[in-house]
């Protein structure tokens, strides 16, 4: 379970929380659309425990060990490989070293880096650092997976790749949400929608088989902009 | 505390394989170590003053700098694609980030101090062998002190601007008390004195490194914390 119980949080005189509430359940993919500013990033910082809300209440089942979290940076160590960035990590989840080695070579293989396993971060691509971040962050097996962005930076294969292990991934029971400015991306993996815009949900609700052009109508509607397809509403 | 120990040598150890394979500050800080002892070398009247009063506190204000230079480091390793962020919501106690931290500047700051000892009985004719266990006793007790401070204020002052310039102006006030120390037990070994005469100092020292290891590990998290 993770939920979040009227969330509020400041930067000085910009309000990034206003009273967020929700809760999802194992099998949830809740995908959170909004414009630039509209506070998603700080939301997911505070479900992953990176920022203490100044009111309100998020809980996730498990604490941090349950969480798996993409941000808008990889966590990478350039002068390690990518074997090591992701033995690493998973260390510190305290994933005993063999399940830690298999589930590495795992990851690797399903994002096609097994080739690329020894090659230090530092010299990757952008698209490639990014595949890494993904098996950084499933590396320890998480209940939860929060993702700010997680598109970025990967080729349409890589997207698709992506995309098709988070439907696994939620197939089995987890949680996810996933913070993105462009309808277009993850819509077709959510259960649930929201719309956050100046700090709050102006929007949730289940997906219900709403097409992407449904949603990015009432996102227009309801936010006032276009949701990353190009013109201003 | 098995926990907090086992994260802290995990986070240590990546830490010095990244030191060990780009060697930059490593490397920096042993030029910078054997320039100080060579300005010191040339930029002295041995015939003014004795080179044995001149040699402690020429030994520890080269040992004060090198750290500084050194400590700024830990926490730079972990802005690189902000990889703070990921051990902040990795399961781990704040408090390991800390000690993982103190650990691996405590042996960069060592492995310069060693590169540094030779540099300095060359440079100053220091005969240190009668000496050499209590020195190196000393040289550790300072260090522990010296790098438990500066590591906290390392992590305050890192996102900052000017860290760099931020780092020593915080962190020199805090160092006299076992800077003073460090010097005088020196001193004392040097001139051959016994160090039951430097007791205090010893207490001192011992002291300062209890309280401020303590004191860092307490306040660590709040500096880390958004």
């Amino acid at each position: 379970m993770l939920s979040g119980e009227n969330l509020q949080h400041a930067f000085g005189p910009v309000r990034a929380l206003d009273g967020i509430s929700f809760s999802l359940t194992a099998g949830q993919t809740l995908v959170l659309f909004g414009p630039n500013g509209a506070g998603k990033t700080t939301l997911l910082k505070v479900l992953a425990g990176l920022i203490e809300p100044q009111a309100g209440r998020a809980q996730v089942e498990g604490g941090r060990a349950a969480i798996g979290w993409i941000g808008h940076q990889s966590h990478l160590y350039g002068y390690l490989t990518v074997r090591e960035n992701l033995l690493f990590w998973a260390r510190l989840y305290h994933v005993p070293p063999a399940q830690a080695r298999r589930r590495a070579e795992e990851l690797l293989a399903r994002l096609d880096m097994t080739e690329r396993g020894d090659v230090q971060v530092r010299v990757l691509s952008r698209g490639l650092m990014q595949r890494a971040t993904i098996a950084r962050a499933l590396i320890h097996d998480p209940k939860v997976l929060l993702l700010d962005e997680p598109f970025t930076g990967l080729d349409l294969a890589a997207a698709a790749e992506f995309r098709e292990l988070l439907a696994e991934f939620a197939g089995t029971g987890r949680i996810i949400v996933l913070a993105t400015h462009n309808v277009d991306e993850g819509v077709e993996l959510a259960t649930d929608i929201a719309f956050q815009s100046r700090g709050k949900f102006v929007h949730l609700a289940p997906r219900a088989n709403r097409s992407a052009a449904e949603i990015a109508d009432s996102y227009r509607q309801l936010v006032g902009i276009d949701g990353g397809r190009g013109k201003r509403g | 505390m098995g926990d907090i120990l086992r994260d802290a040598w995990t986070i240590a150890r990546k830490d010095l394989i990244l030191e060990f394979r780009s060697r930059t500050a490593f490397l920096s800080a042993a030029v910078f170590t054997a320039l100080v002892l060579t300005v010191f070398n040339f930029g002295r009247d041995p015939t003014a003053v004795p080179t044995l009063d001149l040699a402690p506190s020429i030994l520890w204000v080269t040992f004060t700098f090198a750290a500084m230079l050194a400590l700024n480091r830990a926490f730079q390793l972990e802005l690189e694609n902000q990889a703070l962020d990921g051990l902040l919501v990795a399961p781990l106690s704040r408090h390991s980030i800390y000690w993982a931290k103190l650990i691996a500047n405590l042996v960069f700051v060592g492995t310069v101090e060693a590169v540094g000892l030779p540099l300095f009985v060359l440079f100053f004719n220091v005969d240190i062998g009668g000496v050499l266990a209590p020195l190196l006793g000393v040289i550790a007790l300072a260090t522990i002190g010296f790098v438990a401070v500066g590591t906290l204020f390392s992590a305050m002052v890192i996102k900052t601007r000017f860290a760099e310039l931020m780092l020593p102006v915080l962190l020199l006030p805090f160092l006299i008390p076992p800077l003073i120390g460090a010097v005088q037990v020196t001193a004392a070994l040097f001139s051959g004195r016994p160090l039951s005469e430097v007791q205090g100092w010893l207490r001192l020292l011992a002291a300062y490194d209890v309280g401020f290891v303590t004191l860092a590990t307490l306040l660590f998290p709040a500096t880390v914390n958004e």
